[in-house]
């Protein structure tokens, strides 16, 4: 057999695992937490998780950018501050 | 253990955390899991898995986070000398020290982990070739224009095709089976609430804490070297 299968036609992992998975994450997403667990779909779980964790990169992302911008003033006031309080403990 | 003398103020319990863990800090183990066998993994994880979401949302698994966080980016800010630290720069600092919290034991821990490593050797390739790359740390600010012409295809299910697509938002979750896909996008997420969560905190801590009393600012200031002078 030169061919292989596909990885997702996995042999032993039952439907009933794929459901749990399913349902474990879709606790984890905000958007479908209130709903009943046997209402979402497959298909909708995971675009919702894609969603979610696009929004959660994202909102790194910008806490990253703003982080650096923070990093930035306080490296520039050190070097005032140490000076400002060489001049005011004399 | 020095640790166990600062417990009175946790801010800075987590500043004095932070310079020893520094020391410890070097060497990071990966815990190989076997690859040979993924049924049984599965189903292990299966169970575990609740064990190991669960350790994200604790406040212990946080603290570890911030003092490691706030190791990486002092190495951050002296690498970058007088220029400022980009935001690509603290973004991968904070996701190479959320892989390092997870211990190497999920796939995505371990992919971030060796990604930094085949940047720095695959440099030169990536300008060559100017398409998106495994480096997952520059996927997403590149938009994927080849791979979802392929993706686009009718013969594909809808569920497979969103395999793909959350396969490559996570990290080192390309080609896996939709099995390993989802479990991994479940400690993923779980971890990245726990990042946002942390830097979050840092940031409002750094800026003069809004939420934080004006005990953890000084003690914020102790941190960084020099308080801001308050005249």
């Amino acid at each position: 057999m030169s061919n292989r299968r596909p990885a997702s036609s996995t042999p032993r992992i039952t439907d009933e695992q794929i459901i749990e998975l399913v349902s474990k994450l879709q606790q984890l997403l905000p958007e479908l937490r209130n709903r009943r667990s046997n209402k979402a779909s497959a298909s909708k779980v995971l675009q919702e998780t894609c969603n979610y964790v696009r929004s959660l990169h994202k909102e790194v992302d910008d806490l990253s950018d703003r982080l650096s911008q923070l990093l930035s003033t306080i490296d520039n006031d050190s070097p005032q501050a140490s000076i400002i309080r060489s001049l005011i403990n004399q | 253990m020095a640790s166990s003398m600062f417990i009175s103020d946790p801010v800075t319990n987590n500043m004095e955390r932070a310079r020893d863990s520094s020391k410890r800090r070097k060497k990071k183990k990966f815990q190989r899991q076997s690859g040979g066998g993924g049924r049984d993994q599965i189903t292990q994880n299966l169970i575990n898995n609740n064990n190991q979401i669960l350790p994200w949302k604790s406040d212990a698994q946080q603290q570890v986070y911030s003092s490691k966080l706030l190791q990486a980016l002092r190495q951050v800010r002296i690498s970058s000398d007088t220029a400022p630290p980009r935001g690509r720069a603290v973004r991968e600092a904070a996701d190479r020290v959320l892989a390092v919290t997870a211990k190497g034991r999920t796939r995505w821990s371990r992919a971030i982990l060796t990604n930094k490593l085949k940047l720095k050797f695959m440099k030169t390739n990536r300008r060559q070739r100017g398409a998106v790359v495994t480096a997952t740390g520059n996927s997403r600010l590149k938009k994927p224009r080849v791979s979802i012409l392929r993706l686009k295809t009718k013969n594909l299910p809808a569920v497979q095709r969103k395999t793909h697509v959350l396969g490559r938002l996570v990290p080192g979750c390309r080609k896996q089976p939709l099995p390993v896909v989802l479990e991994e996008a479940t400690d993923y997420i779980a971890a990245l609430e726990m990042q946002v969560k942390a830097m979050a905190a840092l940031a409002n801590l750094l800026s003069g804490g809004s939420s934080s009393s004006s005990g953890s600012g000084a003690g914020a200031g102790g941190m960084i070297s020099q308080p801001p002078p308050s005249l």
